[in-house]
């Protein structure tokens, strides 16, 4: 049952991440991209893994390629992009390379087994707390207690980079309008 | 790799799943699916009546007794018209959207405890196996509804974009980025109801509202227990979630047209109708879950000729409660004017998340100090203070940042473009 389960989901996960780089419309390969996010959230289920299965759809599915699909539209590339045009010299080469070189590493991974990378064998194997813990417990307490500091550290991060990116956008907007006057009081917005 | 046999916490499934478990959850979800589009059907109806009523009019009233059967010859008529797919539209992905929107309204449906005598644990007994009369109970819970209200987001965005022309494009991006921006204020309300009951499980919710309550007359549901704030941000924050009036901006008639849908006819069109009241269905039976105890109640007749009935009472007291939910639902529409598209932004991003997140962190900060054993007190009068000052720093930030683009917008020689001031 198990495996028929991996089968199936396995077969969308490919299919899905084989449309993302093959579809010429943008849109096509965000929606290819939701079809191997949720083929991979049933993996997660799979593993006992059920609060990741949950946030993998909240977040990925439902916030970050909404937040693609929103640009996509906004800007209007949603018909199929000229593929001759290389925009940054050698771009296509160096892709090839890279490519090659991360399907190495993947296949070094999986062919090694995966406690080349982290030592764990499985997540969660050698930290758990408890037998009886749910998932979703375990991860409260790793998260927010071993690498609570870690957690702070990344939020912090992130409301840095949302606070910047604002003020980037509102400076840039002021020195259209009147140049001189907008960079003494550019601090206090 | 065990893990696929442990999908629920009903007990039903928690041994050998035979012929009779599979036939009870089939059957589970299909009264689930016919009890759902039934009620749309007569939502349709109550919501038309209703609102006839409050505007002084009279609303259907040929098809049936009552104007009962209305809906019925609508989606009659709408299946007999030509079906018209656009010219420019994206034939899949056009023909793909109505089905994304109506799915996860049904899916959410699943995990809504429907009826059992909750003063006993809320289990029923059928053909010797003991179970929930709820279609799934998954360890996720809650996050399954949650889950779904992202994912719908997908139906509306797709068909706008897909139809290949503007005003429902315009509508759809309305849509995406309202449905991302209250998701959070929803999230966060969700997560006090989870803080107060120690879980995720909606059966486990219902059990916890259904133990004694205060002075023994007042219940213990959770919009008491969490103090009416996660409840009132969950109902406004579920109200745009669901597009409906007054924040229905996605589809506002003046602007645009008929907002996402214009291009849709036919079938396609009556099932984004039907996904729009199954949802809202859907959110007034999960608010019922959540906040009002679900199916919990007092069973006033245990059994009638040896037949034990008690779970029913449990099923009269969820459509009961359901009954009322909805019926404010519509009583907001016919009330409220829609808001403005600013107004929308302001109200979710600086209103209501912070106020469910400083919520959120009270209700932690008291929960901290009864485990701890601290001055209950104290640590409320604290808490609250630190609630107000934030608070306050918040309205003075906002108001700031409002001088401060007045002040920008009077500097600029050509007067400021109202639209591109918002974005």
């Amino acid at each position: 049952m198990a495996e028929a389960v991996f089968v199936v989901s396995a077969v969308i996960i490919l299919a899905g991440a084989i449309g993302v780089v093959a579809s010429r419309n943008p849109v096509h390969a965000a929606l290819f991209l939701v079809q191997t996010l949720v083929g991979v959230a049933v993996l997660f289920v799979l593993n006992d893994a059920h609060f990741l299965a949950a946030v993998q759809v909240v977040v990925y599915a439902g916030a970050i390629v909404i937040l693609f699909l929103f640009v996509i539209m906004l800007l209007g590339v949603d018909k199929a992009e000229e593929l001759r045009i290389e925009p940054i010299f050698g771009q296509r080469p160096l892709a090839a390379v890279v490519g090659a070189a991360l399907a190495a590493v993947l296949g070094a991974v999986v062919i090694t087994g995966a406690d080349v990378l982290t030592g764990l064998r499985r997540a969660g194997g050698e930290r758990s707390l408890d037998g009886d813990a749910t998932d979703i417990e375990r991860m409260g307490r790793v998260l927010f207690g071993e690498f609570a500091f870690a957690v702070e550290i990344t939020a912090a991060l992130l409301t840095v980079a949302v606070v910047g990116a604002v003020v980037l956008t509102r400076r840039a907007s002021r020195s259209d309008g009147s140049e001189t006057a907008g960079a003494a009081t550019a601090g206090d917005a | 790799m065990s893990g696929i046999l442990v999908l629920a916490a009903d007990p039903m499934l928690a041994g050998d799943i035979g012929l009779v478990e599979v036939v009870l959850t089939l059957a589970k979800a299909v009264v689930a699916f016919a009890f759902l589009l039934v009620a749309v059907m007569l939502m349709i109806w109550f919501e038309r009546k209703l609102l006839g009523g409050m505007h002084q009019r009279f609303g259907p009233t040929i098809a049936g007794p009552f104007g009962i059967l209305q809906t019925l010859a609508d989606g009659t008529k709408l299946f007999f018209k030509e079906d018209l797919v656009p010219d420019r539209s994206d034939r899949f992905v056009f023909k793909l959207a109505p089905y994304l929107s109506l799915i996860p309204a049904f899916l959410a449906f699943a995990i809504v405890p429907l009826g059992g005598d909750f003063n006993n644990g809320g289990e029923v007994e059928w053909w010797g196996r003991t179970t929930y009369l709820q279609v799934a109970d998954p360890p996720i819970g809650i996050l399954l509804f949650l889950a779904m209200s992202s994912v719908a987001v997908y139906g509306v965005m797709l068909a706008g974009w897909s139809s290949g022309s503007k005003y429902p494009l315009l509508g759809s991006v309305r849509a995406s980025a309202q449905m991302v921006s209250y998701e959070a204020a929803l999230g966060l309300a969700v997560a006090s109801i989870v803080l107060v009951t120690g879980g995720l499980s909606t059966h486990d919710m219902v059990v916890a509202q259904a133990a004694e309550g205060y002075f023994g007359i007042v219940p213990r549901w959770n919009v008491i227990v969490t103090g009416l704030v996660p409840f009132i941000v969950f109902m406004i924050a579920g109200t745009a979630e669901l597009n409906r009036p007054p924040f229905d901006l996605v589809e506002a008639e003046q602007e645009l047209v008929g907002g996402f849908h214009t291009e849709y006819s036919s079938i396609r069109f009556a099932l984004f109708f039907l996904a729009e009241f199954m949802n809202t269905i859907t959110m007034s039976a999960i608010i019922v879950t959540l906040f009002f105890g679900g199916p919990a109640g007092p069973v006033l007749v245990s059994e009638v000729g040896g037949v034990g009935i008690a779970w029913a009472w449990g099923v009269v007291w969820f459509f009961l409660k359901l009954f009322v939910l909805l019926f404010c639902f519509v009583w907001m529409r016919a009330t409220l004017p829609r808001f403005r598209y600013d107004q929308l932004m302001d109200l979710g991003w600086k209103a209501l998340i912070p106020v469910a997140l400083g919520w959120f962190l009270f209700l932690t900060a008291l929960e901290v100090g009864r485990e701890r054993g601290w001055n209950e007190a104290a640590v409320t009068v604290v808490s609250l203070l630190v609630f107000a000052g934030a608070a306050l720093l918040l309205v003075r930030a906002v108001r700031s940042g409002r001088r401060a683009r007045d002040r920008e917008a009077a500097r600029a020689d050509e007067p400021s473009d109202p639209v591109e001031e918002r974005a």
